[in-house]
């Protein structure tokens, strides 16, 4: 009865969402208000209904009803409740329903918070993302649903992969998806200001906020799967270009150039067609990720179960939604996009337009490699790869003019800037970043230390230039905390982000360059040092765990004689599906990671076994969690509630606004 | 079910017969150029892994090859030119220069020159037609009266 | 101001490749190895150690090479062909038995039954490696020249059999006389 009751559910949401995208669209051409709020209503049913749907299939997980089909290829009554409950998204049916319910989450969103604007741009916003929705939701209903019956019931279900028995698992497709669906909002923006062509700064400053919400827990979201890709597989490798880290990375680029293409478009009014291109871009990149890890047409690590109808289906979606976007672009945003405005390349949007450049290069270089074995197979050419030695050298140096050119675009003023003046600003960043070069490159003086010097140095680059722009009085001591509360949230959101991308950097650049590791044969008692660390193997035990029984070593590390730390790598057999599993037994530690992972047994008592040590390697997601959290700090930046409440658009809303002229 | 060889085989990547036995090296130096050599290679029958990371038996079976040349005194290059006469360029993951990989290559750097001049003549317009209409003062007062957005500088405390 | 098109034109190009890609099968990968000499190798036979099988003995002729094991689940499926086709006579069918043990490999032969002219016991693997082999079972056709002519990766049905391996065969065998 619950899964038909979800199934229901999940029915009414679909009608809903088609009433939430004709009354909205029609009434604001028509000029029909009470069609326009129809609008919000229809959201709020739709969350609700989905909210239903999704809560019945975590029912029939969390009493394990096996009648269900999805249940029962995912779930086993000795999976821990937790799991069970993460199980929901744990393949495609139930992902895509986590997807369309965090749609209709953020589209609830919209309605509570942009309750002020416009009646007819809300109209066409709600009308749009219902439209994207009805795509979805059909797609669940026709293709994969999630509440289809078995008949008769499986006796014990299937188990979730143990790959996915992991807390990973309940964070990182969630975050994932807030990221990915949140897109969805500042796509309808774009093509709700394309609609009522109406396309002026005030739109960037609406949709922006969305933007860096989602922005922000996409970060979070791939760099939860990179942290869990790295303790979960086994050999401490953080990041593949996979094609499905790639489909969510694309997006990420993107959006990175959005939000700071946005903040020019917010500012000055310029690059109004470029943004809502490049808003358009991000959230079609959403759908082509959708479409790349669903139909099957790129091996991945990542495999869903693919079906090629699904396949089918999402890129008819895809042509619906983004070709008829770029359509609707081509036709209006000629006349729209009309700017006057100076554009000086000197000035801070002269040097974000350059970071653009770079980004939407970089996104294009991560596409190609991603789809060019396609193109070459699908030209008859046979088959090739493009892995990670290719991204590397093609990406990195594109990541390095960006850290570079950060350092100049904090500086730099608005609207017109002297390069003297730039020069002059910069010298402490650019003393602090040479007399760090040089001292790295004394230090080391090997191939890799340059490569590490120049990634450090340009780390304080970013860091000693973000902190100059903050213009914070530093003296006297009283007057600091005063300085610093002045700051708005915006800017110390891009310092806080700003700063955490030279945090990744040197984690990245650290962690690949001085990695040590080895692979040998080892018995209890044995001892082995790496990189300073001795690692004793002290004792072999088997251990039972709720649903798998495992193998675990135990490991002493000692450091100059001192104990620093003990490790428990396990090797698992989870009971269900009888299948292996690494668990790695990792030491995290600010400036350096110990980490153990079991191979295979070997002849008598002994193992195969990995020990690596990693410095700075925690610095990559420490990173990423400060870009998150700068975008965060971002979004909630006043002037975005103070517009929201007054509804009004103009310079007289913000008295910062001319504070610096 | 038109896959279940492939999940046979990877069954069987689990069995007893993947017998992870770690290789040992002459010098340090060795170790990491045959690391850096597996990482290059790509495994035929996981997903998507390099012979470094899989633990495949056949990605075992080769990694032992190319040790075994390794140690014979055959170069990264002859190696690689070993497994690509078996298994085809499907196993360089950096996939050689060709005519068919010079737009994968060269790509990035069009693209960059591509957007670089695209942006380029955008400036030249756009400073060009800001230049000729308005003066600077006209464009501030202009801009003002037609609800546009004056530039917010960060905060100049002197 | 065409230029305006231009995302919609690189799109609909994206979508074409795309559509183009379910139809391909991304994990078949081809072999470098068709139209080239097979690798020559001799190798002891499963059900005589001492016996030697190699390339020598499948020469002047049009043949079969299966890649087999005992502990490939998937063989089992295209088994019954094989036997079916020996029993013909239509064309010799040898066989790569792959990192397999003798023991294990004459039992199953002796279960399932054993189509093969001879079967070669490549217990390490190696000679699967100059095959390219990666998933077994895999089937070759090779001509009197000793040229790789076809492969087949994973269990062969009757489909392929009849309508690309035996007209492949037939056309071989044609060209030879």
């Amino acid at each position: 009865m619950i899964p038909e009751l979800g199934h229901f559910a999940l029915v009414v949401a679909f009608v809903l969402c088609g009433a939430q995208a004709f009354f909205p669209l029609v009434g604001a051409v028509a000029g029909n208000r009470a069609w326009m709020d129809v609008g919000r209503f229809a959201a709020r049913g739709q969350a609700a209904f989905l909210t239903i749907a999704l809560a019945c299939l975590t029912y029939s997980f969390a009493v394990s009803d096996f009648s269900v089909a999805y249940v029962a290829q995912n779930s086993n009554s000795a999976l821990p409740m937790h799991y069970r409950i993460s199980a929901v998204w744990g393949a495609h049916e139930g992902s895509m329903l986590l997807w369309g319910w965090i749609l209709s989450l953020w589209t609830l969103a919209v309605t509570v918070f942009s309750r002020a604007l416009p009646a007819q741009l809300l109209a066409r916003v709600l009308g749009v993302m219902g439209l994207v929705s009805l795509g979805f939701l059909a797609f669940i209903l026709t293709t994969s649903n999630p509440f289809s019956r078995l008949d008769p019931a499986m006796i014990e279900g299937r188990d979730l992969n143990p790959l996915l028995q992991d807390p990973g698992l309940i964070f990182h497709p969630p975050l994932l998806y807030l990221g990915y669906v949140g897109f969805a909002v500042g796509f309808a923006f774009a093509i709700a200001a394309l609609l009522g062509g109406r396309l002026d700064a005030a739109w960037a400053r609406w949709s922006r906020p969305w933007t860096l919400a989602a922005w922000s827990f996409l970060t979070l979201g791939i760099a939860l799967g990179s942290f869990w890709a790295y303790y979960e597989l086994g050999w401490g490798g953080w990041w593949f270009w996979d094609p499905v880290e790639n489909a969510s990375f694309m997006p990420w680029l993107a959006a990175t150039a959005l939000i700071h293409s946005s903040a020019v478009t917010e500012k000055r009014g310029v690059l109004k067609g470029w943004t809502v291109l490049l808003a358009i871009t991000v959230f079609a990149l959403s759908l082509l990720g959708t479409f790349l890890v669903r139909s099957g047409v790129l091996t991945s690590v990542h495999a869903f179960a693919t079906d090629p109808s699904r396949g089918v289906f999402i890129l008819g979606l895809l042509v619906a939604v983004i070709g008829g976007s770029l359509l609707l672009y081509a036709w209006r945003a000629v006349t729209i996009s009309k700017s006057s405005a100076s554009f000086a390349p000197i000035s801070r949007e002269g040097f974000i337009l350059a970071n653009n450049l770079l980004l939407f290069v970089a996104m294009a270089t991560v596409l190609l490699g991603t789809l060019y074995p396609l193109a070459v197979d699908a030209l008859g050419y046979g088959k090739l790869s493009v892995g990670p030695p290719y991204f590397n050298t093609v990406f990195i140096p594109l990541m390095l003019a960006v850290a570079v050119i950060i350092g100049a675009g904090v500086i730099a003023r608005w609207r017109n800037d002297l390069a003297p003046r730039i020069g002059r600003r910069l010298r402490p960043a650019a003393v602090a970043t040479a007399v760090v070069a040089v001292a790295a490159i004394a230090v080391t003086r090997d191939a890799p230390g340059i490569r590490a010097a120049l990634a450090v140095s340009l780390a304080v680059w970013i860091v000693s230039s973000t902190i100059t722009a903050m213009n914070v009085r530093f003296r006297p001591w009283s007057a600091l905390a005063a300085s610093l509360a002045q700051v708005p949230a915006a800017q110390w959101g891009m310092v806080i982000a700003h700063i955490g991308f030279a945090v990744s950097l040197v984690g990245i650049a650290l962690s690949s360059l001085y990695s040590t590791e080895t692979h040998r044969r080892m018995v209890p008692g044995d001892r082995v040092e790496v990189a300073g660390y001795a690692f004793a193997f002290t004792e072999l035990r088997e251990v039972d765990g709720p649903n798998y029984r495992a193998t675990e070593a135990v490991f002493e590390v000692a450091a100059h004689g001192q104990a620093a730390s003990v490790l428990r790598a396990q090797k698992r057999i989870y009971s269900a599906s009888n299948m292996p599993m690494t668990e790695a037994g990792i030491d995290g530690a600010f400036t350096r990671d110990l980490y153990v992972s079991l191979g295979e047994p070997l002849e008598g008592n002994a193992w195969s076994v990995r020990l690596y040590v990693k410095p700075y390697i925690r610095w990559i997601w420490l990173g990423a969690i400060l870009i998150a959290g700068g975008g965060f700090v971002a979004a909630f930046d006043r002037r975005y509630r103070l517009l929201a409440r007054r509804n009004v658009v103009g310079p007289a809303t913000e008295p910062r606004a001319m504070a610096g002229q | 079910m038109r896959w279940i060889w492939f999940a046979a085989l990877l069954a069987f990547a689990s069995a007893t017969f993947g017998a992870d036995s770690p290789l040992v090296f002459d010098s340090a130096e060795q170790e990491t150029r045959f690391k850096k050599l597996m990482t290059e290679l790509r495994c035929l029958v996981c997903q998507n892994q390099s012979l470094e990371d899989s633990h495949a038996p056949l990605a075992q079976d080769l990694r032992n090859q190319a040790y075994a040349m390794m140690r014979d005194g055959a170069s990264d290059d002859d190696i690689m030119d070993y497994m690509v006469d078996r298994y085809g360029e499907f196993v360089r993951y950096r996939p050689a220069f060709s005519p068919l990989t010079f737009l994968l290559w060269f790509g990035p750097l069009l693209l960059f020159l591509i957007a670089a001049a695209v942006a380029w003549r955008w400036l030249g317009a756009q400073q060009a037609a800001a230049g000729a209409e308005l003066s600077e003062a006209d464009d501030a007062r202009a801009r003002r009266l037609l609800n546009g957005k004056s530039p917010r500088k960060e905060k100049q405390r002197k | 101001m065409r230029k305006r098109f231009f995302p919609l034109i690189i799109f609909i190009g994206l979508v074409g490749l795309l559509a183009f890609g379910l139809t391909l099968n991304p994990r078949v990968v081809p072999s470098p190895l068709i139209d080239k000499p097979a690798p020559l190798f001799s190798l002891p036979q499963v059900h005589d150690a001492a016996a030697v099988i190699g390339s020598e003995q499948m020469k002047g002729k049009v043949v079969l090479l299966n890649v087999w094991a005992s502990w490939c689940v998937s063989c089992r499926l295209e088994h019954e062909l094989f036997v079916k086709l020996a029993s013909s006579g239509e064309v010799p069918v040898y066989g790569l038995n792959y990192k397999d043990r003798r023991e294990d490999a004459v039992r199953w032969l002796e279960f399932y039954g054993d189509p093969y002219i001879v079967s070669a016991l490549d217990a390490d693997g190696q000679v699967g490696i100059d095959f390219g082999v990666y998933g077994v079972p895999e089937t070759f056709v090779i001509d009197g020249d000793g040229i790789i002519r076809y492969k087949h990766i994973g269990p062969i049905d009757e489909n392929t059999l009849d309508k690309e391996i035996m007209p492949l065969v037939r056309e071989l065998k044609g060209r030879r006389t």
